[in-house]
C-alpha cells in the first residue's frame, strides 16, 4: 500500500531523468527565442550593417516612425485588423451559439466548413480570392482585405468562445427564464456577459492573426492598402537595413502583448 | 478531419432557455462558403481556361493543356519532351515537408514529455513559452532565421572564430530552408504531443521501470504508443501545412528550393500565367486532401486497433 501513497514528485523521479530530455528541452526553448531576441537586439544597433554592433541607438525607430510609407502601412494594418476582428468575432459568436444546438452530423459538417481556412493551403485561397475579386469587379483595397481576413479569422476567434460556451453552467439561463426574462434578454444580460472573457480572448486572437498575415495580404492588397507585413517583405527583398529589425520588433511587441492578454483571459475560465 | 476542433456537443433539442436557434450558425457558414468556397471554384475553373496573350487573368476559352504542361515541355522547335522541372518542385514539397516533420518530431517528443513531467505550475509557463511563437508572424520568424544564418551573422562569426570554415554558407541552400521550416513548425508539433503526454498516466512508465525495463524500452514500448494520438495530430499539423509552405523556401532557399506554393505565386505574379498557376493550385489542394485523408485513416486504424 505504501507504493500508492508516494507523492507525485517521487513518483516521477525516474522519468525526469530520461537521458538528454531536459538538455534537449532547454536547447529547444533557447532556439525558439534566440533568433527573435537577436532581431530585437540588432534593432538598437547604430550601425548601418545590422550585424556589426557599434553602439546603442534608437535611430532606426526614429527612421521607422518618420517614414510615411511605414506609417501608412501600419495604419492599413490596424484598420484591416480591427475591422476583421469585429466582423469575425461577431460571426464566431453566432457560429458557436448555433453549433450548440446542432446534431452530431450537422455540427461535424459546420465545423468542417468553419475550419476550412485552416486546412486549405493559404496560397490557394489567396490567389483564388484574387481571381474572385477581379472576376466580380471588387477593387483591390481595404474592403477586399477586410473580407478575406475576416474569413480566416473566424475559426481562430471561435476557439475560445466555443470552449467557454460549452463550459458554462446552464442553471444561470434557467434562473433567468424562471425570473421571466425572454430569450433576447437572456442573450444580452446573461449569455453575453458570461461569454465575455471568451469573446475577448477570441477577438484578440483574431486581431493577432490578421495583423501578422502575409500571404493573403500580399496577393490582394492594392497599391494603397499595403499592410505592414507586406511592406516588411518588400523591404527584406529590396535592401536589408536595420530598420527592418526595428519594425519587426514593433510587430512582435504588438502581437506578443495581444497574445498574453488573450491567454490571460482564457485562463480565467479555468479558475472559475 | 484531422483538425478536429469539435468539443462535446449537447444533444438535447428541447427548447432550453439561453439556447439560441441553430440557424444562427447559418450566417457564418454562408459567409465562409462565399469567401472560401467561391475562390476554390474559381481556381478550379481557371485551371481549364486559356491564358490571354497579354496581361493577367484568363480568357473564357477551354484549354486543357495546363495540366499536361506540368509534365511535358513544348520546345521552341515544336517538339515535346518530358519535363522534370515541376516534378522536382512537387518532390521538393513532399521532401522538405517530410524532413520538417521528422525534424520537429525528434525535437518535440523529448520536449513534450519533459514539460508533461514538470510541476503543474511550471507546465503552464512552459506551454505558454512554446505557444507564444506559434501565434507570431511567420514572416518575422523566417526573417529572424535568415539574419541568424547570414554568413556575416552570429553563427557565421562563431563558425569562423572556431575555425570551422572561412566561408560559412548556409543561407540560400536547402539546409537553410529546412532549418527555417523546422523552426517555424516546431510549436505545431510540441503542443499536440504535450496534450497527449499530459493525459498519460506516468504510473504505467513507473511500473515498467519497477519490472526491470530499461529507460529506452519504457520510452519506446510504453510511453510512445500511449501518446501516439498526439504524435499523429502533430504530424497532421506539420506535414499538411508544410506542403503549402511559401515564405521559408522563398526567403531562405534563394530560389533553389522552390515548393509548389512558390511556383503558384510566381505564376500569379511575374510569370503572369494564371491558368497554369491555378492548375498547380488544384494539384496542391489534391495533394493536401490526400495527405489529410491518409493521416486520418492512420489515426482511425490506430483507434480501432486499440478498442
Amino acid at each position: 500500500m505504501n507504493l500508492l501513497k508516494r507523492g507525485p514528485s517521487t513518483r516521477l523521479v525516474n522519468l525526469r531523468n530520461f537521458p538528454f530530455f531536459s538538455a534537449i528541452s532547454y536547447f529547444v526553448l533557447f532556439v525558439l527565442y534566440a533568433p527573435l531576441a537577436l532581431v530585437v537586439f540588432y534593432s538598437f544597433n547604430e550601425n548601418r550593417t545590422a550585424q556589426i554592433w557599434t553602439h546603442f541607438s534608437t535611430r532606426w525607430y526614429t527612421d521607422v516612425f518618420t517614414n510615411t510609407n511605414v506609417v501608412r502601412a501600419l495604419k492599413n494594418s490596424l484598420i484591416v485588423a480591427s475591422a476583421a476582428t469585429v466582423l469575425s468575432t461577431a460571426l464566431a459568436i453566432a457560429a458557436a451559439l448555433g453549433l450548440l444546438r446542432m446534431g452530431r452530423r450537422g455540427s461535424t459538417f459546420a465545423m468542417g466548413l468553419l475550419g476550412a481556412p485552416l486546412i486549405i493551403p493559404e496560397i490557394v485561397s489567396a490567389v483564388g480570392t484574387l481571381g474572385f475579386f477581379l472576376f466580380v469587379g471588387i477593387p483591390l483595397g481595404h474592403v477586399g482585405l477586410i473580407v478575406a481576413h475576416t474569413a480566416f479569422c473566424v475559426p481562430f476567434a471561435m476557439l475560445p468562445i466555443r470552449a467557454r460556451l460549452v463550459s458554462l453552467d446552464r442553471s444561470s439561463f434557467e434562473a433567468a427564464a424562471d425570473l421571466g426574462a425572454n430569450e433576447w434578454k437572456i442573450f444580452t444580460w446573461v449569455t453575453l456577459p458570461l461569454l465575455a472573457p471568451g469573446i475577448m480572448a477570441g477577438a484578440l486572437l483574431a486581431f493577432a492573426i490578421s495583423l501578422d498575415d502575409f500571404i493573403t495580404s500580399f496577393f490582394i492588397a492594392g497599391p494603397g492598402s499595403t499592410t505592414l507585413p507586406v511592406y516588411i517583405f518588400g523591404m527584406i527583398r529590396s535592401n536589408v537595413t536595420p530598420a527592418i529589425n526595428a519594425l519587426s520588433t514593433l510587430l512582435l511587441l504588438v502581437s506578443g502583448l495581444t497574445l498574453i492578454l488573450s491567454y490571460t483571459l482564457s485562463r480565467e475560465k479555468n479558475q472559475r | 478531419m484531422t483538425l478536429d476542433l469539435s468539443l462535446p456537443t449537447a444533444h438535447d433539442d428541447s427548447k432550453a432557455p439561453g439556447k439560441t436557434s441553430k440557424w444562427l450558425a447559418a450566417v457564418p457558414m454562408a459567409f465562409l462558403s462565399f469567401t472560401v468556397g467561391i475562390p476554390l471554384i474559381i481556381i478550379f475553373v481557371y485551371s481549364f481556361l486559356a491564358r490571354p496573350s497579354m496581361g493577367v487573368g484568363v480568357i473564357w476559352k477551354l484549354d486543357l493543356t495546363h495540366y499536361v504542361k506540368i509534365f511535358v515541355q513544348d520546345k521552341l522547335d515544336g517538339t515535346r519532351s518530358f519535363d522534370t522541372r515541376y516534378l522536382k518542385v512537387i518532390w521538393n514539397s513532399f521532401f522538405y515537408s517530410g524532413l520538417t516533420t521528422v525534424g520537429t518530431l525528434v525535437l518535440a517528443i523529448p520536449v513534450a514529455l519533459w514539460i508533461a513531467t514538470r510541476d503543474p505550475r511550471k507546465r503552464i509557463l512552459l506551454v505558454f513559452l512554446v505557444t507564444l511563437p506559434f501565434w507570431t508572424s511567420i514572416l518575422i520568424r523566417t526573417y529572424a532565421i535568415r539574419q541568424l544564418l547570414d554568413e556575416k551573422g552570429v553563427l557565421g562569426k562563431i563558425a569562423t572564430t572556431l575555425g570551422f570554415s572561412d566561408n560559412f554558407q548556409i543561407l540560400y541552400t536547402p539546409t537553410s530552408t529546412i532549418i527555417g521550416l523546422v523552426y517555424t513548425f516546431l510549436p505545431f508539433m510540441i503542443l499536440p504531443i504535450y496534450a497527449s503526454a499530459e493525459r498519460f498516466d506516468f504510473r504505467f512508465a513507473e511500473a515498467g521501470f519497477d519490472l526491470g525495463a530499461r529507460k529506452m524500452t519504457v520510452l519506446f514500448r510504453i510511453v510512445l504508443p500511449q501518446i501516439a494520438p498526439g504524435i499523429i495530430a502533430g504530424i497532421a499539423l506539420v506535414f499538411i501545412p508544410g506542403l503549402g509552405s511559401f515564405l521559408q523556401p522563398d526567403m531562405l532557399g534563394g530560389g533553389k528550393t522552390n515548393m509548389i506554393a512558390n511556383v503558384v505565386a510566381n505564376n500569379y505574379g511575374q510569370a503572369r500565367n494564371w491558368p497554369f498557376g491555378s492548375a498547380l493550385s488544384v494539384l496542391l489542394c489534391l495533394i493536401t486532401l490526400v495527405a489529410t485523408l491518409m493521416i486520418s485513416i492512420a489515426a482511425r486504424k490506430r483507434k480501432e486497433a486499440k478498442v
